[in-house]
């Protein structure tokens, strides 16, 4: 493991970033969005590559890395949607809500279905508490999403069109 | 400035910065500790109060505080020992136990656990706590060291040991909340990452959660085969620390009784390490002797150390060409055994089995390297137990170690030189090879053989010794970190150093990571190491060159020192590893 190469563009590019950087070290955080920016998660490879770029050792990469939930390790679809799980939501229904969307994608949170289309995964409080229960996808905000119906209607939206 | 301030209705002055902690030691208060470990010698500090056990009453704060942490502050009024510290102490003792494995009778740290000793001072009885039990697999992928993350209390000592003062970094904490546990990159097995198995992780683990991977059985089962001749022989740190196993002072020198235990529990032979380490000494002085003649690369870096071998095959895989080629004592004397002394015998090499009882658990791992071997089924040495092992050996054959006779290792690979003895201790290796080293250049004899500047605990110590009108630059390291430092001036080309001895592990292997265990009381390894150079003061012989069996050695078997028949066995290759 380890060692199989990135897709080249996307390697150079973050190098390249990483090389306009005075504190690399300090800079890890950083380094690490702009990587999952590029490769849409963050594997192995890229973060023992990201280790050896900034002397860090890759232990310590991938502690933070697991620490943080924005990373994540696996690939994602290419629509992310997210329940909001913060205490406003929680009493309205996030639970159901969520239930709802594993239900209707048959993925579990955390996962990606398996053409790729959507992940489910949680949040917590995006400040539309007022809306609440309330879905992300791709960072824009439905709410009140209590009927399977709304919910179905939603995710089409972000299906192709048949 | 100093700090004036009270605690439990004692008044006491102590400098400003100063933790609650320390001040309370000041004053005979000892305040229980978990998480918590300072080794200054080593520059270890590990205070990141994770295990709230230190926890005290301070008044005017609505909150305990955790004494390891919190510096000493004017006026302050602290209790340690009111009734809401004791309770709280004890109740994070109980939570913690409520995610452990209570299999502490069959746990390899049982009565050596400081989370145990300390559940019994704090009188936890019961646990008041029932919930959810974390479930890691157990990691046995290496040679050397065992990983059983469910033991795992999140104190972080070992990152703090492996990131800070070894610079290895092959541990962090992963994962968030209930689920944090220390962790390899990317859960990789141990054996697949940088990690060099000095040990160091393992003698500051305050629980089971790292330990060496017990190889008794197998010498059990070696001892009781009657078509193997089993050979044993020992490592110069482990004759001054096996003793504590058996209730004696560290430090104390044990040879003789070693010796007794180790024939008692059926080895057909008993040689001494301490033999090849005169023999390494042979051929390392030669090689760099060789080097300068010949315009070789400076400085020469001894190669004892399996650890830091490991160490630079990971780190500088660039520099591999200046490592001395020197195999490791113990591997050279497995060598001779299953050929020289095999032939010696009449017998068979691939029915002699050969066991190392050394004070690292980095040699097991060693002992496993392919290229210590002669051909696929003839390892060099075969099985490697630690100090630790051995005094359980012992127990378990129920010999009364106290009790025992005296006796003499066995001729020919038994005999030994002071100057292999302080092998063992930091310095020792270059303070033997000068001693050689000087009468072999100068024909001259050396009247004082002791090199004090080269022992002692500083990481980094440094001499010049002029010889025959040359000056040899020397520096002794210890401690992967001080090892760094160098090898990268090395690296930059700012070094000019001819000779350096590299030891992984903090005071050199009598502070090894298979040695009992030494509870954060450095003074032990400062005990081992006098009693090393008590052993090098009582010997007659103090310099390699002069042990008449190495002399015998070479004139009937190996030829000249750095020969060709030597290269072949006493010498190895290094590869370009990875850092994971």
């Amino acid at each position: 493991m380890c060692d199989s190469a990135s897709p080249n563009q996307f390697a150079q590019k973050l190098d390249s970033y990483i090389d306009s950087l005075t504190h690399k070290k300090e800079n890890l955080i950083g380094v690490l969005h702009y990587a999952q920016e590029i490769y849409g998660y963050l594997p192995d490879n890229v973060q023992w590559h990201i280790a050896q770029r900034l002397d860090i050792p890759s232990a310590a990469v991938y502690g933070v890395v697991s620490f943080y939930s924005f990373f994540t390790m696996i690939p994602r679809g290419e629509h992310v949607v997210n329940v909001c799980t913060g205490t406003a939501c929680f009493v309205r229904g996030a639970e159901k809500l969520k239930e709802e969307l594993e239900n209707q994608l048959k993925i579990k949170a955390g996962e990606t279905t398996p053409d790729n289309l959507f992940t489910l995964e949680t949040l917590r409080c995006v400040g539309a508490c007022g809306l609440a229960p309330v879905m992300i996808v791709d960072g824009e905000v439905h709410g009140r999403m209590h009927e399977a119906q709304d919910i179905n209607e939603v995710l089409a939206k972000y299906r192709p069109e048949s | 400035m100093d700090i004036q301030l009270t605690i439990n209705d004692i008044s006491l002055k102590v400098p400003e910065g100063m933790s609650i902690l320390d001040a309370a030691r000041t004053i005979n208060i000892d305040i229980p500790t978990l998480c918590y470990l300072k080794l200054n010698e080593m520059h270890y500090n590990n205070n990141i109060a994770s295990c709230r056990v230190c926890v005290v009453e301070i008044e005017g704060r609505r909150n305990l505080a955790s004494s390891c942490s919190t510096p000493v502050s004017s006026g302050m009024v602290v209790r340690t020992d009111s009734l809401r510290a004791i309770q709280a102490r004890r109740a994070m003792v109980e939570l913690l136990l409520s995610d452990h494995p209570k299999s502490c009778l069959t746990c390899a740290k049982n009565q050596d656990c400081d989370l145990q000793s300390l559940a019994s001072e704090l009188g936890v009885r019961h646990i008041s706590y029932e919930g959810e039990e974390s479930e890691f697999e157990i990691d046995k992928s290496s040679s050397s060291i065992v990983r059983d993350p469910n033991k795992c209390i999140r104190c972080r000592r070992c990152e703090t040991m492996c990131n800070e003062v070894q610079t290895v970094g092959v541990y962090s904490a992963v994962g968030r909340g209930f689920e944090t546990v220390v962790k390899t990159a990317f859960d990789l097995p141990l054996s697949q990452t940088a990690c060099t198995f000095c040990g160091q992780c393992i003698a500051v683990c305050p629980t089971g959660a790292l330990t060496e991977l017990d190889q008794v059985d197998k010498v059990w089962k070696a001892l009781n085969d009657p078509d193997q001749f089993v050979v044993v022989q020992t490592a110069p740190a482990v004759r001054v620390a096996l003793g504590e196993g058996f209730g004696l002072e560290p430090g104390t020198i044990v040879t003789g009784k070693m010796v007794a235990a180790l024939r008692r529990l059926g080895f057909d032979r008993v040689f001494d390490t301490d033999f090849a380490a005169d023999l390494t000494i042979m051929e390392e002085a030669t090689e760099l002797v060789h080097r300068i003649e010949h315009g070789g690369r400076l400085p020469l870096l001894t190669s004892c150390c399996p650890a830091w071998v490991k160490f630079f095959e990971h780190q500088f895989p660039d520099l591999l060409d200046i490592p001395s080629t020197c195999k490791s004592p113990h591997e050279m004397l497995g060598v001779l055994i299953k050929s020289y002394y095999a032939r010696t015998l009449g017998i068979d090499p691939k029915t002699i089995t050969v066991v190392s009882v050394m004070p690292c658990v980095a040699k097991k791992y060693e002992a496993a390297r392919p290229e210590l071997s002669q051909g696929a089924e003839t390892a060099d040495v075969d099985i490697v137990i630690t100090t630790r092992e051995l005094i359980r050996m012992i127990r378990e054959a129920s010999i009364h170690f106290d009790h025992l006779k005296e006796q003499e290792f066995d001729h020919p690979l038994g005999e030994s030189t002071g100057a292999s003895v302080i092998f063992g201790a930091t310095g020792g290796v270059l303070e033997a090879a000068l001693r050689t080293a000087y009468e072999v250049l100068t024909g001259e004899t050396l009247e004082k053989v002791e090199f004090e500047a080269l022992r002692g605990m500083d990481g980094l110590k440094e001499a010049v010794i002029p010889i025959s009108g040359r000056d040899y630059r020397a520096a002794v390291i210890h401690g992967l970190g001080n090892a760094r430092t160098v090898l990268e001036k090395i690296r930059a080309g700012e070094s000019n150093y001819d000779v350096i001895e590299i030891m992984a592990c903090p005071g050199g292997c009598i502070g090894g990571g298979g040695q009992p265990y030494h509870h954060g009381n450095l003074e032990i390894l400062a005990e081992r190491a006098q009693g090393l150079y008590r052993e090098d003061r009582a010997k007659p012989l103090r310099k390699s060159h002069e042990n008449p069996a190495i002399i015998g050695l070479y004139k009937d078997y190996l030829g000249e020192p750095y020969g060709e028949r030597a290269h072949k066995l006493l010498h190895t290759s290094y590869v370009a590893r990875k850092k994971i």
